[in-house]
């Protein structure tokens, strides 16, 4: 059997379109939010989040909550996201210990909880599997996948509606405030989008891998671009592809979905920084 | 009526009062310049006018049809990032940020007056380049088209020369004086007194006393004329 038959088969299976759809728009979501937190200097406070994401998984974990665990994990992460991004701003070194410090004992605070109170067999298993996505993103119930499908759309669509403002205010936001935007409702928009990409992508990669999904294609296109908007254009793109290839390859050689899509991004991050130095010599 | 006036302006930071009971108004097509020496307070108050600081005591308003929201603003160059990802057309169309009111994107008529400023400052050939490769007088002009599609009224410049060789801050304070000439109001902070001396109509010096006055008061009394 060749790879297209095999594909083609495990096509016909619902949860793997299910899985390849909500791949994608995460994916594709995480990467223009990429674009502005790469430029703002905010590359960690993705990091950070995830780990709260974590830590918030844990909790629900331990609650006994299934379907209703996006309920607590949500808030949890967007409250966290204000105040990283709020407190991340006045001083800069200090914000930084602090993202450090709330990311950390979110992990041991979330770790501790499964092993001391979880009922799982496999407290190990479980674990992992949140750290890493592991299989998650295959086992999507399919209103989790509407809910995906729907926050993932209202981010792309935030993103493009408020593209030029977006621009503005990632470039320079004391002339942007000095025009009278305001600021804070963009900085609490940024807060609560981050925090819904990296609840949502837990699913794909678990918490441990989103940071790459986030601050890589958008580093990946600023080695080949020189326009905020293609930029964001081939943030996008590479994101998309990296996902389909990551997903397709883990589909065939059963390897874990979320590191292998990381993998992928590593691998376009590394072509595409050498040809930006072939394309230098050369122009 | 003044275009921009301060009374009795006081801005502190904790219990370090940076500005202390500032009054002064200028009107339409003065040319203010802030002197002083580096944290005596001047950037504090470009950044109070601008409403990016709120004042502790005291009050800035603007006057003559000017709208808070409606002011040209050239911040220290350094202060923005080098390797930001823009073209020329890309910063200078976000100073048509404040007409966007509740639209989404730019209309014909705000891409016309970009398009109509970047040829006004010999900008057009540089479109499509990267800002990033820019040099920094180009750079300078570059925000100050943007600058100039935010207000046609009042400009306020954060010591606009910095970095550039001598010629091209020449050429700098020349188009500065231009626009002066045309009605724009101008709020400077800048170090180089023989410019300063030459074309500010009031200087605010943030000397040991901070004083407001006419230029020729200020050069009389410091005995230079």
């Amino acid at each position: 059997m060749s790879i297209l038959d095999t594909l083609s088969m495990y096509f016909q299976y619902p949860f793997i379109r299910y899985a390849f759809i909500v791949g994608i728009l995460i994916s594709l979501c995480s990467s223009l939010l990429g674009v502005v937190l790469v430029l703002k200097r905010f590359s960690y406070i993705g990091d950070g989040l995830s780990h709260v994401a974590f830590g918030a998984m844990a909790i629900a974990a331990v609650l006994h909550l299934t379907s209703g665990r996006l309920l607590l994990v949500l808030p949890i992460t967007v409250i966290a996201a204000i105040l990283l991004l709020r407190k991340g701003r006045n001083s800069k070194v200090s914000g930084d210990a602090k993202i450090a410090m709330i990311s950390v004992s979110s992990l041991a605070f979330g770790y501790l909880l499964m092993n001391v109170f979880g009922t799982s067999s496999n407290t190990s298993a479980d674990v992992c599997s949140t750290l890493f996505g592991a299989t998650s993103i295959l086992t999507l119930t399919s209103s989790e996948v509407w809910i995906c499908v729907i926050l993932s759309t209202l981010g792309i669509l935030l993103y493009i509606l408020y593209y030029n403002r977006i621009f503005a205010l990632t470039f320079d936001e004391d002339f942007a405030k000095a025009t009278g935007e305001n600021t804070e409702r963009y900085d609490l928009i940024v807060a609560i989008v981050i925090a819904v990409i990296i609840v949502l992508a837990m699913n794909l990669v678990g918490s441990l891998l989103i940071s790459a999904l986030v601050i890589f294609p958008a580093i990946t296109s600023m080695q080949l671009f020189k326009s905020f908007k293609q930029v964001s254009i081939a943030s996008a793109l590479f994101a998309i592809a990296t996902a389909t290839i990551g997903m397709l390859i883990a589909l065939v050689q059963g390897t874990p979905v979320g590191s292998t899509i990381v993998v992928m991004d590593v691998v376009v991050f590394v072509l595409m920084y050498c040809l930006s130095f072939v394309l230098r010599i050369h122009v | 009526m003044s275009v921009l006036k301060a009374e009795n302006l006081s801005v502190q930071f904790g219990n370090n009062r940076i500005i202390e009971k500032l009054s002064f108004a200028i009107d339409k097509g003065d040319y203010l310049c802030v002197i002083g020496e580096n944290g005596s307070g001047k950037t504090t108050l470009m950044k109070t006018i601008l409403g990016l600081l709120k004042p502790s005591e005291g009050t800035i308003e603007f006057g003559d049809g000017v709208k808070p929201n409606q002011i040209g603003y050239l911040p220290q160059s350094m202060n923005l990032q080098e390797d930001f990802p823009a073209t020329v057309e890309e910063v200078v169309q976000s100073g048509c940020l404040n007409r966007l009111k509740n639209k989404f994107f730019y209309d014909k008529e705000m891409k016309q007056a970009c398009k109509e400023m970047m040829e006004k400052l010999d900008l057009l050939p540089l479109a499509n380049a990267s800002y990033r490769t820019l040099s920094g007088g180009q750079r300078q002009r570059v925000l100050l088209a943007r600058a100039l599609l935010a207000s046609s009224e009042i400009l306020l410049l954060d010591e606009p020369v910095t970095g550039l060789d001598p010629e091209r801050a020449s050429e700098m304070y020349q188009l500065i004086h231009r626009l002066n000439q045309d009605g724009m109001t101008i709020v400077m902070i800048s170090h180089d007194v023989k410019e300063i001396y030459q074309y500010a109509t009031h200087i605010l010096d943030f000397g040991n006393k901070v004083t407001f006055q006419k230029t020729k008061d200020y050069l009389k009394e410091k005995g230079i004329v």
